[in-house]
Order: C-alpha cells, then sequence, then structure tokens
C-alpha cells in the first residue's frame, strides 16, 4: 500500500498499468489527455507496456481491441466526443466482445470548459449494452479502473469508465494496491466471434442481450452502490452518481438529517435497491453530473404514481453547465449563501487567447487582410488554438463544428456557391479527420481553399505529438492529388506579411482546389525547447 | 481543522506550481487535500483558477462552496475580484498588486485594489519587485505563495521542502531563487 497524489486522470492510469496493462491508446483531449501522458511518462519508453498518442480515437480503439483480440489487457482514452469519433469500433467490440480485458475511458465535459458540447457518455454505454462504472473519487476512480480489467475478462465485453472534468482535473491522494502482471496465457480470439458477418453478428448480439441479466445482477451487488435508508430523514429521497454524490454529502450535512439516498455507481443501475428506496419516500430528487441519464429512466413516459420526481426535468437543477455544492444545496431547500460581493464593480472577462508571437495570428492577419476584397467569404473552422481566430481582433473564422469538418464543410459551401470557400485546420486535426475530405475534394476538384497550419504540435491539449507535420505533410497533401502549382507554403512571420497576403490572394482567386501549408513552429514549443 | 484556499490568475502564471507545493506539504503534515484544478483552453493567457481544500478529516466536495472559502490567493490582482463570492465573511485575501494587462478594457488599478481593500483581511504584495529582488521575474507564484504561509495552516519547512522538489529538475540556482522569492513575500506579508 502506498498513497500517492494523482490528477483524477492518473489514478486511471496508474490503476491499468497495476491491473497488467500491456497497451493503451489515445488521442488529445481535454480533459482525458493527462491519461495518456501519464501512461507514456510510466512505460519506460514502452518497455513496460505500449502506451501510444494515435492519429484519432477510431484508430486508437480499434488498435486496443486488436490487443484485446490479442489475449491482452487494452486501455483506450478519449475526451467525451472522441468517442463520436470511436463510435463505430466502440459498438462493434460490444458485438465481437472483449477477449483481454478492454476498458474504454470516456471524460466528459460538463459546462463545456473545453468542448463543442456537454454529451453524457453513459447514454454510449447504455447504446452499446455494457458495463459503465463512474466514480465519485480518486480512490474509486483507481479501484474501479482495477476492476474494470477484471469485469470485462468476466462478462467477455468492453467496460467503459466515465470520468467528468472535476474528477479528471482534481487531484488528491490514492492509495494502490499490489500490482498484477500482464496476461500470459489467453488464447487469440475465434473467427466465429470476431468476423461480424451477419450470422455471426446475429448470434454475437444474442449472446450480449442474454448477458444483460449478468451486468444488472452484478451491479445490484456492487459495493460501490450504496443504499443508505434513514428512517428520521423525512419523505425526500435522494439518487445521486458520481461527482454528484460528493457534492450532496458535502452539503447535506446542513440538513437537519440526512436524507435516504442510493448512490449509484454501476450502469446498468441497480434496480431493486432503486425499488427499495422509492418505496421508503414520496419524493425522489435525482442528481447526476452530465444529461438527466437516471432521472428520465426513472420517469420513463407517464412518471412513477403517488411520488414525485425531481431533478433536472422540473427545474430543481439546471439542465445544462457543471453541477455545484451550491446548486445542489438549493435543491434540497438550504439557504443560499454567498461571500463579499463586488457590488457594481465591473470585472472585466479575461478569454483564453492566443500566445504573443503565435504563427497562427500572423497567419489570420494575413488572411483577414488577403480576404477583404472579396465580397462574400467564408473562412470555415476546425478545433484547435486556432478556433481562438473567432475572438478579437481577429474575427477570422465563422465556423467550428467538429474534427475535420472545417473542410468538408468548405467543400460543401463552395457547392453551395461560396467562393471563396476556405478552410483553416491544423496539422494535427488535418492528420485525424482532414485527409479524407481533402481527397473528397480533390475528386471533385472543389474550388476552395484549404489552409493547414501547421505549428507541428497538438498545443491546445498540452503539446502532444502531430502526425502530419513538415515534409511528410507536404507530400501527404500532394500524394492525395493537390495540383502541385496550387499547394503552396508560407512561413508566417510579421516580415513576411506581403508575401503571404499575396500567396494567399492568388489561391483564393484560383476556380479549383488549392492547399496553403502555413508553417511555423508553435512558440510554446520553442520555448520548452529553450527551458530544456 | 478546515481550510479551504482559492488560487487564481492568468494561464501560465503558475498557480498549478502553488497548488503542488501546498498539496504535497499537506499530505506530509498527515492533512487530507482535495484540489480541483483547469487545463486545456483557459489555459492559454485566460483566467484561471483551483480549489485547494485542506481538512483534518474526509473531504467530499472538489469544489468550494461560496461563501466558504478561507483564502484567495491570487498572483493578479483583478482575478483576485473574480471569486470574491466564495470567500468567507473574514476570510483572507493575499493578492499580488502587479496586473497582467492582457486585455484592452482592464479596470482602472486604483479601483481594483479599492476593491480588494474591502476584505476585512487583506495582503497586497508587489509580487513582480519582490520576484526580481529574488532574481527572476517568473517567481511571483512563489512570492505569492510565501505571503499565503503566514496565514496557511501548514509548517514553513513542509512548503519549503516542496519548493525544492519542485524545482530542483532546473538547478540549484532557479531552486535558490525560488525559496528567496518565498521568503521574500513571506517577510512581507507580516511587515
Amino acid at each position: 500500500m502506498e498513497k500517492v497524489v494523482l490528477l483524477g486522470d492518473e489514478a486511471v492510469a496508474l490503476a491499468a498499468i497495476q491491473a497488467g496493462l500491456t497497451a493503451a491508446y489515445s488521442y488529445p483531449g481535454t480533459p482525458a489527455s493527462e491519461i495518456m501522458e501519464f501512461l507514456i511518462r510510466n512505460s519506460e519508453g514502452g518497455r513496460k507496456f505500449t502506451a501510444k498518442w494515435c492519429v484519432n480515437e477510431k484508430v486508437a480503439c480499434e488498435e486496443a481491441l486488436g490487443v484485446s483480440f490479442a489475449g491482452k489487457r487494452a486501455m483506450v482514452s478519449f475526451k467525451h466526443v472522441g468517442l463520436n469519433v470511436a463510435a463505430d469500433p466502440f459498438i462493434n467490440s460490444a458485438i465481437t466482445g472483449a477477449n483481454g480485458g478492454l476498458v474504454v475511458v470516456v471524460a466528459d465535459d460538463p459546462g463545456m470548459h473545453s468542448s463543442q458540447d456537454e454529451q453524457d457518455s453513459r447514454y454510449y454505454a447504455d447504446f452499446a449494452r455494457i458495463l459503465c462504472l463512474e466514480p465519485t473519487s480518486h480512490q474509486e476512480a483507481y479501484n474501479m479502473t482495477r476492476e474494470a480489467f477484471d469485469l470485462s475478462e468476466k462478462f467477455r465485453i468492453p467496460v467503459m469508465i466515465r470520468l467528468v472534468t472535476r474528477l479528471a482535473h482534481s487531484r488528491s491522494s490514492v492509495e494502490t494496491a499490489a500490482p498484477r502482471e500482464q496476461n500470459k496465457d489467453l488464447p487469440y480470439g475465434t473467427w466465429q466471434d470476431w468476423t461480424l458477418l451477419p450470422g455471426n453478428a446475429r448470434r454475437r448480439f444474442r449472446i450480449l442481450l442474454d448477458r444483460q441479466k449478468e451486468l444488472l445482477e452484478y451491479s445490484e451487488n456492487s459495493g460501490y452502490n450504496q443504499l443508505v435508508l434513514n428512517p428520521s430523514g423525512g419523505r425526500l429521497g435522494v439518487v445521486v452518481s458520481g461527482i454528484a454524490y460528493n457534492y450532496f454529502k458535502e452539503v447535506a450535512a446542513a440538513l437537519p438529517a440526512e436524507p435516504s439516498y442510493l448512490k449509484v455507481s454501476t450502469y446498468p443501475f441497480p434496480v431493486a435497491r432503486l425499488r427499495r428506496l422509492i418505496e421508503q419516500v414520496d419524493e425522489i430528487l435525482v442528481i447526476e453530473e452530465g444529461y438527466p441519464f437516471i432521472e428520465r429512466f426513472l420517469l420513463g413516459v407517464v412518471g412513477i404514481p403517488g411520488k414525485k420526481i425531481r431533478g433536472k426535468m422540473d427545474g430543481s437543477l439546471p439542465a445544462t453547465g457543471e453541477l455545484t455544492p451550491d446548486l445542489v444545496a438549493r435543491a434540497l431547500g438550504l439557504p443560499e449563501r454567498t461571500g463579499l460581493k463586488t457590488g457594481d464593480f465591473k470585472l472585466a472577462g479575461r478569454p483564453p487567447q492566443l500566445c504573443v508571437g503565435c504563427p497562427h495570428a500572423d497567419t489570420y492577419k494575413a488572411l483577414n487582410e488577403a480576404i477583404r476584397e472579396f465580397p462574400r467569404p467564408v473562412v470555415f473552422s476546425d478545433i484547435g488554438c486556432y478556433t481562438l481566430g473567432a475572438l478579437p481582433p481577429y474575427n477570422a473564422i465563422q465556423t467550428c463544428v467538429c474534427m475535420g469538418a472545417s473542410v468538408s464543410m468548405a467543400k460543401g459551401g463552395a457547392e453551395a456557391g461560396i467562393h471563396p470557400s476556405v478552410a483553416v485546420i491544423g496539422d494535427s486535426t488535418f492528420a485525424h479527420s482532414g485527409i479524407t475530405p481533402l481527397l473528397d475534394a480533390v475528386h471533385s476538384n472543389t474550388a476552395m481553399t484549404v489552409i493547414i497550419l501547421d505549428n507541428g504540435t497538438v498545443a491546445m491539449t498540452g503539446t502532444q505529438p502531430s502526425f502530419g507535420t513538415g515534409e511528410p505533410l507536404d507530400r501527404l497533401v500532394a500524394g492525395l492529388g493537390v495540383e502541385p502549382n496550387h499547394l503552396r507554403v508560407i512561413v508566417p512571420l510579421p516580415k513576411n506579411h506581403q508575401e503571404n497576403v499575396k500567396v494567399i490572394k492568388e489561391e483564393l482567386s484560383h476556380q479549383g482546389l488549392s492547399v496553403i501549408i502555413a508553417r511555423r513552429e508553435c512558440i510554446q514549443i520553442v520555448g520548452e525547447k529553450k527551458r530544456s | 481543522m478546515k481550510y479551504d484556499i482559492i488560487l487564481a490568475g492568468v494561464g501560465g502564471q503558475g498557480i498549478l506550481s502553488i497548488a503542488f507545493v501546498i498539496d504535497n506539504a499537506a499530505l506530509e503534515e498527515g492533512l487530507f487535500f482535495k484540489q480541483a484544478e483547469v487545463h486545456g483552453m483557459s489555459q492559454r493567457g485566460g483566467a484561471v483558477q483551483s480549489h485547494l481544500r485542506l481538512a483534518d478529516g474526509q473531504i467530499y466536495s472538489d469544489l468550494i462552496p461560496l461563501g466558504q472559502a478561507d483564502m484567495i490567493l491570487s498572483v493578479e490582482p483583478l482575478e483576485t475580484l473574480r471569486y470574491f463570492e466564495y470567500l468567507k465573511p473574514d476570510g483572507a485575501v493575499v493578492s499580488s498588486s502587479t496586473p497582467y494587462t492582457n486585455i484592452s478594457d482592464y479596470p482602472v488599478l486604483e479601483e481594483v485594489f479599492r476593491e480588494i481593500k474591502k476584505a476585512p483581511v487583506h495582503v497586497l504584495i508587489d509580487s513582480e519587485k519582490l520576484a526580481r529582488e529574488a532574481g527572476s521575474v517568473r517567481a511571483q507564484n512563489m512570492v505569492m505563495l510565501g505571503a499565503a504561509s503566514v496565514f496557511l495552516p501548514l509548517k514553513e519547512d513542509s512548503l519549503k521542502k516542496y519548493i525544492q522538489v519542485l524545482f530542483e529538475k532546473r538547478g540549484p540556482q532557479i531552486v535558490q531563487t525560488n525559496l528567496k522569492a518565498f521568503d521574500l513575500g513571506r517577510q512581507a506579508a507580516r511587515a
């Protein structure tokens, strides 16, 4: 037993190592990036186990599936929207089933600290018909991840660990248990299970459905779920899950008596214990971080006769944003508390911004100047630091939807008559999801301009390695079939401004596909190199 | 015992380094702690904060409820004000007086100070001047930690031990600079 200080993300990573991990894969994304960063730091350069950043989440998930097929323990981790990218292998891995333990860690971002939505991954676990474990604390994050590998091998399905920002990025101490060796003796998967031809797939899906009873039984008996009945706690019962449990326990101490409650930490959730709680009370408050997942199941379409169900659906708690102890206190009827007020003093906001000396800033200045002379241009953008180009002083972009969408949307926009139709996309985002839509545009010779902002790194999430940068990127783009005289490389520096404006203007005027690679190293990387 | 701290600053000012030192010092002294921090987008020059909770028993919430923080420790004066509603009526404000003006609508500094001084317990520290005196303008975070150490329920030695741990990879010179920054901040808060 050792006590170590860890982020929630790191507690998951350490547990995976000590559960006998053979390989882990990921793509950077807040709030999940620190899982892979911890794994890489502790992999002894890959000698202990494999820990790799991948080109995107789908690839990461499939690589993990290959490890599971081989009978070894694998983990894949990403942010909630990363699971959208990996949805195909994820859903189908429930059909093939897991051979070696397969754990899928998804970090949701309620409140959208660094994301474009706050989707709740518990729906995905339910959709795939697999187990989902949702820790409330660092210790549970550690313990559950250890157990998730065993459960995956026991039930032969992938198991999801659902984190949220506040746990992923909270630090506390964790007691660790004795490490386990990597799997040695599991045979490979059998072709009948893993070749999802319709005949096999039907049989496999039946097996998955039949397994649901066992998953529920696990949940009914799991010690992570706790039913606490307090006869003096009044007619209100609380169903609480994940990080919300911490807020509930924090503030409930101020009530005259703690209400009866059910802590839900595993899904499918424990129905028998839920029934016992409901029988004891008249009113149920559901407190959960994310969507009203449990609450909607509980309400069904007609509700429960004679019982009042409160939560995010009836406005007792806000339907969007993160929960806080104060919001939970209010839902429990406790008086509001606040501290000092700054009165009518106007607190200027301080949004994130491009760093001083950022190459993207120079590219946007040149693009803004070049595009001015066109009557109705549109700049479709993508996901990365350069999305901050939407804000003053640049005001340079009009969209940001999902990884790679800049290129596909620019093509659609061009085909709807927009000219110039411009996509701006970072080098890593291009590698992640920009290559296939560019191939599409090459095929149609669409009149559009793709500007690849090559700063050589995944900057926003903490300068992880990029897979499509430098000279290999030029060759990749040329290899897709972009015409050599419309594949231009510029260096975004103030001294090159006039020249860059000229290049961009020329390509914006072109009535076919053009690609401009704006290449200069991220100044965070320059700084890191200087310091080391 | 329970001691809740809001750490505040601008992305890049090193508030997570302050948190590292306090977390580890607390663990060493047998305390429980939880520390919620912000990564990702806002680290690029935006407002950043961390909720740091110390206690001698179990801590549930990773976030501090409004009106319950014992201290706001901020490396930037405008950022100090952003979290005032978290402070207890008798809580302490330990704030740098050095503005970080990367926004065009930064308020008049004197007005910011006037608001800060409305807190019954407040210490305003010229962190830039003291950090320069210690040898590096980058050490303002350790100046502020030194100033806060006067109030924290942690021993000076435990804090200094983890300043050492934090910077030892960067060489003895940087360790000395940061320890000196801590001392100067501590002296200034006592004065």
